[in-house]
């Protein structure tokens, strides 16, 4: 069962360094990360989508609590929450074949951001399921390289996740 | 305004630290030059870091409060790491201070440079690398605090060596704020009626105890519970000593190297309540076949303790000090029942004590213990290392007003003869014994200087059947009597070795010594060796 935890951590160096020891050392498997700072300068949000059963997800939770830098942590079902991820793809394509991507690109919801004579940079930013879907859509023009930021989530409805 | 250097040896002063354990080197050195100066600070130097670790461990498990240690950058941060994961796993609060390299050396790869805020990660609580010295007394303050609240451990302050000697103004914190560490030390109200309900409904109930009880200092209210109903009680290893050794409601140690009353109660009572105790491996094998067979009341300060080993019915976390005294109230007020029966059922299965033969030229570790244990002051502080010396010690010394420690988690050799050094810094009065065996004493015996040094009178008794006496039994047992690297030849004459360290010292090879070598352990006024012979098949249960 995939779960995706919220932690807020006080933004200080060596935080990232403690969560993801503390995942390693008790055996728990990373799917996605993303970290970025929040609206309040000193605290950062990370975003972590992992695997697990339900007692190892309790564990993580306490275990996580247990770091003096974590201020909260909770873990969502892909249910409850709004997710995006940007993925920006570099395919390679001839001139005539240009307009092809850029219809997939507008069923998609993708942007086109770079352009040279052989290539084509796409930007989508939407769930991993639509991004996977746009993946599969674009390989077939060959893809030079494929980057993505890792999965950010945020609570559907007017919860919030805050200090 | 003041040195970084001066101000953190004030942080030292203001918290109470008496005395410091270390092992100085270049980066740590504007430290030292503070320490020097300190008339209320006295710094114990030890022989190697690890030992100093170890020193402080045993000082702050007698004394309660955070006990600090001292090393320099690199090999001297390093050779912590074994005592700074020894005291985590115990949960022992220590406040570890290392020197680092200059700040714009940090990276470079630059002699006795190591990352030990990095290295020692997986086994501090907490750990600080200094990067600003205007926050060094916030910092000390933090540590000290982080350390010896909630579930207590060591806390790394790492202080490069240009940061020790900038020039701040000192101030030091009164209080602590930190948003996102709050501990729960009161019961939650709610749970606290659900766990007087469940003994009341229970006919056969029985307390684990573990080291937590000594964390929360709740000895006394722990055993005012369990006396006032007529619980019977097994501990842990880390729980020895939380009552009495004699005590009609203690049925002793459980585990794979327990006792089998106390595993037997174990696998009889109908409801089992354990306070502080994290449900080790070693101390419960089935813990799920036990939770499926009873009901679980888990009383801990750490919530990540509670579900983690063993599923729980009645979770209640909080100090243990406080939710005793809350159940006490509680149940005072609403029952009278008591489990008197239960408790003399157990204990008319109590054997007496029963001592084989050894061969000739040896002695029976066993009646060592009994006769040791009978002779001990009631406040006497036994350390015991790790492998067949602590079995014997755990199961055979009854400790009465005094403690007993050891390495339960860790299982670090080596770890009584520093520990005990500590112990007695902190308890002049008590006679303090480090029980060993030849394998462990040679982990640190280079601390017997140590003690010489700083006159620290503590008794070793070491045990010689020049084996690494477990693993040889291991071997025996599961490896087809395989006996490999577990024979300790070479070992030198350790009646010898105290000589000449200057420290008196006799060797027993017979059950008739016993008795006299014992009075004289307790009689002698300095530090006392004693070795003691004992048949390389003797078993550890």
């Amino acid at each position: 069962m995939k779960k995706t935890l919220s932690i807020l951590v006080e933004n200080h160096a060596g935080v990232l360094s403690r969560i993801s020891g503390l995942f390693s050392r008790r055996g728990f498997n990373i799917d996605s990360l993303a970290v970025g700072i929040t609206d309040n300068p000193e605290i950062s949000r990370i975003t972590i989508v992992a695997d697990g059963d339900d007692y190892t997800f309790e564990q993580l939770e306490k275990q996580l609590n247990k770091l003096i830098e974590v201020i909260k942590v909770r873990s969502f079902n892909s249910s409850d929450i709004l997710q995006r991820e940007l993925l920006i793809a570099k395919i390679s394509i001839p001139a005539d074949k240009r307009s092809e991507v850029m219809t997939i690109a507008e069923i998609m919801g993708a942007r086109i951001i770079d352009i040279s004579l052989r290539t084509m940079t796409l930007q989508i930013c939407d769930t991993a399921m639509h991004l996977e879907r746009f993946e599969e859509l674009i390989r077939p023009y060959g893809i030079v390289e494929i980057v993505r930021t890792g999965m950010i989530a945020i609570e559907k409805g007017s919860n919030s996740l805050r200090v | 305004m003041i040195e970084t250097a001066e101000a953190m040896v004030k942080c030292l002063e203001l918290e109470g630290v008496k005395v410091v354990f270390g092992y100085p080197g270049a980066a740590i050195c504007p430290f030292y030059d503070y320490i020097y100066k300190s008339d209320k600070i006295r710094h114990i130097l030890v022989r190697q870091e690890q030992n100093g670790g170890h020193s402080a461990n045993g000082y702050a498990r007698v004394t309660g409060k955070p006990a600090v240690c001292i090393a320099t950058s690199g090999p001297g941060a390093t050779n912590l790491i074994t005592a700074i994961a020894t005291a985590y796993a115990d949960s022992i609060p220590l406040v570890v201070i290392t020197g680092q390299v200059n700040t714009d050396q940090i990276g470079r790869d630059v002699f006795q440079e190591a990352d030990i805020t990095g290295s020692a990660e997986p086994f501090v609580k907490h750990s600080y690398l200094v990067k600003d010295a205007t926050q060094l007394p916030r910092i000390m303050k933090e540590a000290f605090y982080i350390a010896g609240t909630g579930r207590n451990g060591p806390v790394l302050i790492d202080v490069p060596m240009d940061i020790q000697k900038v020039m701040i103004d000192f101030e030091y914190p009164e209080s602590v704020d930190i948003i996102s560490y709050n501990p729960t030390t009161k019961g939650n109200g709610l749970q606290i009626k659900r766990v007087v309900e469940a003994i009341q409904q229970s006919e056969k109930p029985l307390i684990c105890v573990g080291g937590g009880v000594f964390s929360a200092d709740a000895q006394a209210e722990f055993f005012k519970f369990a006396n006032t109903f007529d619980i019977p009680v097994v501990t842990t290893m880390m729980g020895i000593g939380a009552i009495k050794g004699d005590d009609k409601l203690n049925m002793g140690m459980i585990g794979t190297h327990g006792c089998k009353l106390a595993n037997q109660a174990m696998n009889e009572c109908d409801l089992l309540i354990l306070i502080g105790a994290r449900v080790g491996d070693r101390a419960v094998t089935q813990p799920t076949f036990l939770a499926e067979t009873r009901k679980i009341i888990h009383i801990d300060i750490d919530p990540a303790e509670i579900g983690k080993n063993m599923p729980v019915n009645i979770p209640l976390v909080g100090d243990a000090k406080k939710i005793l005294l809350k159940l006490l109230e509680t149940m005072e007020g609403s029952s009278s029942k008591k489990f008197t029966e239960w408790l003399n059922f157990l204990n008319d299965r109590k054997l007496p004590l029963e001592f084989a033969d050894t061969p000739k030229g040896t002695i029976n570790p066993k009646l060592f213990m009994k006769k040791l244990s009978d002779k001990a002051p009631s406040n006497t502080i036994i350390v015991a290392d790790v492998g067949q010396n602590q079995i014997w010690t755990a199961n055979g010394f009854k400790v009465k007003d005094g403690r007993f420690l050891t390495s339960c988690g860790m299982g670090t050799m080596g770890y009584s003869v520093p520990a005990s050094i500590g112990v007695k810094l902190a308890k002049p009065d008590s006679p303090v014994i480090a029980i060993c065996g030849d394998g462990s004493f040679q982990m640190s015996f280079m601390e017997l200087a140590t003690a010489v040094q700083h006159d620290v009178p503590i008794r070793v008794v070491v045990m010689v059947n020049n084996r690494l006496g477990m693993v040889c039994e291991l071997q025996n047992k599961q490896y087809e009597h395989r006996e490999m690297a577990v024979h300790l030849d070479g070992s030198p004459d350790f009646v010898k070795l105290a000589e000449a360290y200057g420290i008196p010292s006799m060797r027993v090879d017979d059950d008739s010594q016993i008795d006299d070598a014992i009075d004289r352990l307790f009689n002698e006024k300095g530090i006392f060796l004693l070795e003691c012979s004992v048949a390389p098949n003797e078993t550890t249960l």
